[in-house]
């Protein structure tokens, strides 16, 4: 397994007078054998980002590099990026066996020749790795449930070898009963393979489950990047702060959070439009420490903020707690380490 | 499990195909025209040698005869046969339609795949073409490359052939862009699956289907072309003689001799329907074009005897709604089927109930019973339906259309779809106040932009006037609240409300509903599949299990005391912020039953680590302890196993292990139903 | 609070504004290409024909020097780049160039026909609509989700086969029927207001069928769709639920299948001109497509191709009028 590192890239959709950049010069790295979480709200350019790790879109700028060396020369062959996608009724051909899905993507030569015996065999052995019977790769993936077609796209990921495999909301479209058997088979793959992977998700609590480390996305971009318990712990970004206090909780009801007027305006705001990203710091429209609740903080209007901070946070005023309306600057040293999750 | 024995099907892929195909013709309309397109391809074969000499006799005693025993269609100028005639002309006229189609198909399959194989440049630009093309109907077209292929036979062919191209390309790349779009594409890319391959392995196979359909239809379609470009003289030419030509040299002798015109037309219009038909009756039967029927619903008797209906005795002003044994049937191919069965609850002013449960636990179907918007082929029984005191089950939805429509709101799942794309949205919450508050326009307008602004949509007037498209998601759910806010609301029924927001939209909803509760005293019933989100917005929990309420719980007992095991299980499932990653998620086995194929005893049991035998055989009855908690659970208070009764399997075990294992897995999130393996 | 709501209304409004001008010069610039290729093709027609078209059209027995002479006043003599130059030229100012067969400026010939076509033509689609929308929507209304199903099934089969029957056996059978048998009805030429009738319902009857067997299948999904029970939800009579929420929504979708009824009409009107011996383009291009009268079938070729045009813009703009959300705008 090799890291996945994306330098500076952009992905931009249409033409340019029409089109938007969905992916703002991006920096990640996937490190070899660990699992990297990329969440943020749709239209945030995380499946973007996926699909062009994946070779499906071009990039507009910057590279996507796999253990050093740029992965659009790698052509023909092996991919060695492989991906899951979200819904397993669309992801599956239902025309073809789901051996024969697992077996399309195994790579045509491999040293020592691949003979067609040996094909079945790996594909029997895949099965049995996602925890399906070996026995069922001749039927076809209408006689599956979701679940199990999850997995097959996982055996069929596995059967390139890749050395990443990109996992895009691969349990959203499950009920909630299978989401846990999917999530179990993700960190058992981890462990036991050593499998890299970018896994993307809305949902914090399964991608705290699966990631060493988390990314956190916001309109083209990562405002904050660190190791799983130091974000979730002690997230810098204001974003980051706003959607874990979204994961909901039955233990806390609405009541109790805190309802100031103003902050809760910002909680209220409108999600900012992909076509016109606002200027500066792109989350100042909806931001609890930004401009619209401290007076003086106009900078972030009109600085973008750069990423040489804890956890890389993009923000001019990184850990700063959700606070009252106060002269700007006074809570901002005392808070900076010490504001620990409840 | 079935699964294991996949011989059938390894037989034939996709076993609808060629079910399809000739299943078919067990239809009545099927058969027909599978029947009439049978009779008429053997007439093409057949009819020439048998009588084209005596099709061709030339008689010069019988001219222009009308019809006899002698001459069922009489005789033409030269004393011919007609009814012969017709016969023999039917190869002529079929054969050359099917060519005319088979150059349509190869032309149109070339034009239509293109994309897939050739630059993005070059498939833009055919695309440009066909598009220009295709605005042109058929019959131009056909005129336009008669003049440059030259009037006759070959002309013919290869000017209703180009002509029908265009729209067959068009059909293509329309399937072809559809099937291209889908995942499954995607990951064949990524596994570096060359063009050409993708063309043959993934796209074809996918749209085979529906172009076979359209080019039977297409044929028909040609048939009839090829007749009017005879009838017009621009077709067959010389002696040999089709069906359109018959027709034409027929129309001039009308009044004299109608049969002459009548007999080839009945035969061009019979044959062009066998192909339409056939055609049709296939695209039907594999699900091509939409009929409006839902496929498995049988067809269901309306509410038949008026259920057992009791006036209020104990009208309290408290309760707003109270339900008792409420039951969904549906009447299916197998016998009746019951999707709700025997559920009862009671809401108070202002207070907030969750109803969770997985999908197809019948959750939705409850609520919908309750509101009177269920299909009406659903018949719904209570013993008790009563909404701020009036009995709902007497009486017509007319009667109650006031009451309900001010006080009782709703609140859907997807706010893409729940608002009309044609109306302004400032219009359709005004519709409730015209309708059932008795407002003139102005007014009903004023109040909407009002309600607008309560839920805090921004720049309220100006945004009345907007189309539902111009809302993002979360602003159309507060307007959608905002419109159940129109009357005097005493209840809301959100019915998934969140579940197709992101987390930050979801809470500023759910807030929304939280804070509309506290402030008018409104009660709420919440349905989630999600018990982290019922958990943080209501007073009181009910889980449903196949069609039942299993446990009736506090929502802050939610977590640490449910008794019933499916409860404790759905918690678990679910990770939250504090779950342990260390440890393998908790997963139930199993799904959830069909409701037609209901086990005898407790509904939960096969999936559930404490079911003992009692469980298996007899229902256990949903009972109210004390502090008017229900359950309905024969082993309510066994203590969980070793605290596993709910630890992953196949995931745990090493991979040494995974032979037998791998089969309990699979046979844990097998579909209920494995509908393709029966032969 | 008024930053928050202010930057993205402003937005949207400017985005709608942006959106109608660049719909409407998107699809002119659209028709001025489509007439374009129009026109190429009506030129390049004439030269795409095996073999000289005007020995052709004089027949094997005509003098060389007639056909010479007759080649050279049809300018084919000339480089191809400069006849289609001369073509183009000649067709924005008006002029068709003269009919063989008629010796008369084709527009003239053209002129005087087309007024009896496009009467044809409307009239059928007038009364196509009359009858197609009541029907489609009252049998939305009754077969909704899979109700009355005998209703369905026979209303789906005659329409099938009424759709199916082109409009010239139609008019045949139409003429056999009311013209022969009962003698009601004047069969051909173009007398009177009896005179429509028999053509006008051979052409309508046809695209009616299509048109209200769709807008039934439609009036059955819209009745499914998710907002017709957020409608019933809000307790509307019946008739505000189907004429107010549900017609505009099935409506829209059949616009774009009534335009391409409408264009097939307009062709149409070609096979039922001759079957009732109607004095219109669609009898006159049969004509000179026989007798080989090229400068007219091409005249008329482009009448014909326009009128499509139009309608075909006639369709979008509606299409973007009635349904404010339709990918029509978008596209563009």
């Amino acid at each position: 397994m090799t890291e996945l590192r994306f330098e500076d890239v952009t992905v931009r959709y249409g033409n340019r007078r029409s089109g938007f950049t969905a992916v703002d010069g991006v920096h990640l790295t996937v490190p070899a054998g660990e699992i990297v979480g990329l969440v943020g709200e749709s239209g945030s350019g995380k499946s973007t980002l996926a699909r062009a790790a994946v070779g499906l879109l071009p990039l507009h700028g910057g590279r996507i590099l796999l253990g050093g060396k740029p992965l659009r020369q790698r052509t023909g062959g092996t991919r060695p990026v492989q991906m899951v996608f979200q819904d397993p009724y669309a992801s599956l051909d239902p025309r073809m066996t789901i051996g024969a899905s697992v077996a399309e993507t195994m790579p045509r030569r491999r040293a020592g020749g691949t003979r067609r015996i040996d094909r079945r065999q790996e594909v029997s052995a895949l099965l049995e790795r996602v925890g399906l019977a070996p026995d069922r790769a001749a039927i076809y993936p209408a006689q599956l449930s979701g679940g199990q077609r999850q997995r097959v796209a996982i055996a069929r990921a596995l059967a390139a070898g890749p050395e990443v495999i990109v996992a895009d909301e691969i349990t959203s479209a499950l009920d909630v009963s299978v989401q846990g058997t999917v999530l179990n088979l993700v960190r058992d793959l981890q462990r036991d393979l050593g499998t890299s992977m970018l896994f993307i998700s809305h949902n914090l609590a399964a991608v705290r489950y699966v990631a060493s480390s988390i990314a956190v996305m916001y309109l083209g971009r990562i405002v904050e990047h660190g190791p799983t318990e130091q974000v979730l712990a002690d997230p810098q970004h204001p974003y980051t702060r706003d959607l874990l206090a979204a994961v909901p909780d039955a233990r806390h009801t609405l009541a109790d959070e805190e309802d100031e007027p103003t902050v809760r305006a910002a909680h209220d705001a409108e999600p900012a439009d992909p076509h016109h990203p606002p200027t500066g710091c792109r989350y100042h429209p909806r931001c609890p420490v930004g401009p619209l609740i401290l007076t003086g903080r106009d900078v972030c209007r009109t600085t973008d903020p750069g990423r040489q901070r804890p956890h890389h946070a993009a923000c001019h005023f990184p850990g700063e707690p959700v606070a009252l309306p106060t002269p700007a600057g006074a809570s901002l040293r005392t808070h900076e380490q010490g504001d620990t999750a409840p | 499990m079935a699964m294991n024995t996949p011989a059938p099907a390894r037989t034939r892929p996709a076993p609808r195909r060629g079910g399809g195909w000739l299943a078919v013709l067990r239809t009545p309309v099927g058969a027909a025209a599978g029947l009439l397109l049978g009779a008429v391809l053997v007439l093409a074969v057949i009819a020439p040698p048998l009588w084209h000499d005596q099709a061709a006799t030339i008689n010069t005693g019988d001219l222009l005869k009308g019809a006899s025993s002698a001459h069922w269609a009489g005789t033409d100028n030269l004393g011919r046969d007609l009814f012969l005639r017709v016969l023999v002309a039917t190869r002529l006229s079929v054969g050359l339609a099917l060519l005319a189609m088979l150059v349509a198909v190869v032309a149109g399959l070339l034009l239509g795949t293109a994309a897939v194989v050739v630059g993005r440049r070059a498939a833009r630009l055919i695309a440009a073409v066909v598009d220009i093309a295709v605005a042109f109907p058929g019959l131009l077209l056909a005129l336009f490359f008669a003049v440059i292929f030259g009037v006759g036979t070959t002309g013919a062919v290869l000017a209703i052939g180009c002509a029908t191209a265009p729209g067959f390309a068009r059909l293509t790349q329309t399937l072809v862009a559809g099937v291209v779009a889908r995942d499954y594409v995607a990951a064949a890319r990524i596994a570096g699956v060359g063009r050409i391959r993708l063309l043959t392995r993934h796209v074809l196979p996918n749209i085979a289907e529906p172009l076979v359909v359209n080019a039977t239809i297409g044929a028909g379609s040609a048939l009839l072309s090829f007749a009017a470009l005879s009838f017009l003289g621009l077709g067959v030419q010389g002696a040999s003689y089709d069906w359109g030509r018959l027709l034409g040299e027929g129309l001039d002798g009308i009044y004299v001799h109608p049969a002459a015109a009548l007999a080839p037309g009945v035969a061009v219009i019979v044959a062009g329907l066998a192909f339409n038909l056939f055609g049709e009756a296939v695209a039907k039967r594999i699900g091509l074009t939409g009929t409006g029927q839902p496929p498995s619903r049988g067809r269901a008797a309306r509410p038949g005897a008026a259920p057992t209906a009791r006036t209020s005795a104990e009208a309290s002003t408290d309760v707003v709604l109270d339900v008792r044994d409420l039951t969904v049937t549906v009447t299916g191919p197998d016998g009746p089927v019951r999707p709700v069965r025997g559920v009862g609850f009671r809401l108070l002013r202002g207070e907030a109930v969750g109803i969770v449960g997985e999908s197809g636990s019948g959750k939705s179907m409850t609520v919908l019973a309750v509101a009177g918007l269920l299909d009406e082929r659903l018949q719904v029984d209570a013993d008790r339906l009563t909404f701020l005191g009036t009995d709902l089950l007497s009486g017509s939805p007319r009667d109650h259309a006031r009451l309900l429509g001010s006080s009782f709101a709703m609140v859907f799942q997807d706010p893409m779809t729940s608002f009309n794309p044609a109306l302004r949205v400032g219009s359709q919450l005004a519709e409730v106040s015209r309708r059932h508050g008795g407002l003139n326009r102005r007014d009903a307008a004023a109040r909407a932009v009002d309600r607008l602004r309560a839920v805090r949509i921004p720049a309220a007037e100006r945004r009345a006037y907007q189309y539902p498209h111009e809302f993002s998601g979360g602003m159309r759910q507060r307007a959608m609240i905002g419109m159940g806010m129109m009357g005097s609301p005493a209840l809301i029924v959100a019915d998934e409300p969140t579940t197709a927001l992101d987390v930050t939209v979801q809470r500023q909803v759910l807030r929304l509903i939280d804070s509309v509760r506290r402030s008018a005293a409104v009660a709420t019933l919440l349905i989630s599949h999600d018990v982290t989100v019922v958990g943080q917005v209501c007073d009181r929990v009910l889980v449903m299990y196949a069609g039942r309420i299993v446990e009736e719980l506090p929502a802050s007992e939610l977590a640490t005391k449910a008794r019933h095991p499916y409860t404790r299980a759905l918690v678990a499932a679910v990770p939250d912020m504090r779950s342990d990653p260390h440890r393998p998620l908790p997963v139930i086995p199993g799904r959830l039953p069909d409701p037609s194929e209901l086990p005898v005893g407790c509904a939960f049991a096969p999936r559930c680590s404490l079911a003992d035998d009692r469980c298996h055989r007899h229902e256990p009855p949903l009972e109210t302890d004390a502090d008017g908690r229900r359950v309905a659970c024969w082993q309510a208070d066994a203590e969980p196993r070793r605290g596993s009764d709910f630890d992953s399997r196949a995931d745990v075990t090493p991979p040494s292990a995974h032979k037998t294992d791998a089969r309990t897995h699979s046979a844990a999130d097998a579909p209920a139903a494995p509908t393709g393996e029966r032969p | 609070m008024t930053t928050l709501s202010q930057a993205p209304s402003r937005t949207l409004t400017r985005l709608t504004g942006n959106t109608w001008i660049r719909f409407a010069a998107r699809r002119a610039g659209r028709l001025v290409l489509s007439l374009w290729a129009l026109v190429t093709a009506a030129f390049l027609m004439i030269h795409l024909i095996p073999g000289d078209p005007v020995r052709a059209a004089l027949g094997p027995t005509a003098a060389a020097s007639l056909v010479a002479a007759r080649r050279a006043d049809l300018g084919l003599d000339d480089p191809l780049p400069v006849q289609y130059v001369h073509y183009l030229r000649d067709v924005l100012s008006g002029d068709l160039g003269t009919s063989m067969t008629f010796n008369l400026p084709t527009s003239q010939v053209i002129g005087d026909r087309l007024p009896a076509t496009l009467q044809l033509a409307l009239t059928a689609f007038a009364v196509a609509v009359v009858i197609a929308v009541p029907t489609g929507v009252l049998m939305g209304v009754l077969t909704r989700g899979g109700r009355a199903r005998r209703i369905e099934l026979g209303f789906t089969g005659t329409s099938v086969a009424l759709g199916t029957i082109p409009d010239f056996l139609l008019g045949v059978l139409l003429v056999y029927v009311f013209g022969v048998s009962l003698g009601w009805l004047p069969v051909a030429g173009h007398t009177g207001p009896a005179s429509y009738v028999l053509p006008v319902l051979s052409l309508a009857i046809g695209p009616a069928a299509v048109l209200a067997r769709l807008l039934r299948v439609q009036m059955v999904t819209v009745i499914e769709a998710d907002y017709m029970r957020t409608a019933r939800a809000k307790r509307l009579p019946a008739a505000v639920l189907y004429l107010r929420h549900a017609l505009p929504n099935a409506l829209t979708a059949t616009i774009t299948v009534g335009g391409l009824l409408l264009s097939a009409m307009i062709a149409g009107t070609v096979l039922v001109e001759n079957v009732f011996a109607w004095q219109g383009l669609g009898d006159t291009i049969v004509h000179s497509i026989l007798a080989k009268d090229y400068p007219l079938v091409q005249g008329i070729v482009l009448v014909y191709g326009v009128g499509v045009l139009l309608v075909n813009v006639m369709v979008d703009v509606a299409v973007a009028l009635l349904d404010p959300h339709s990918t029509t705008i978008r596209e563009y």
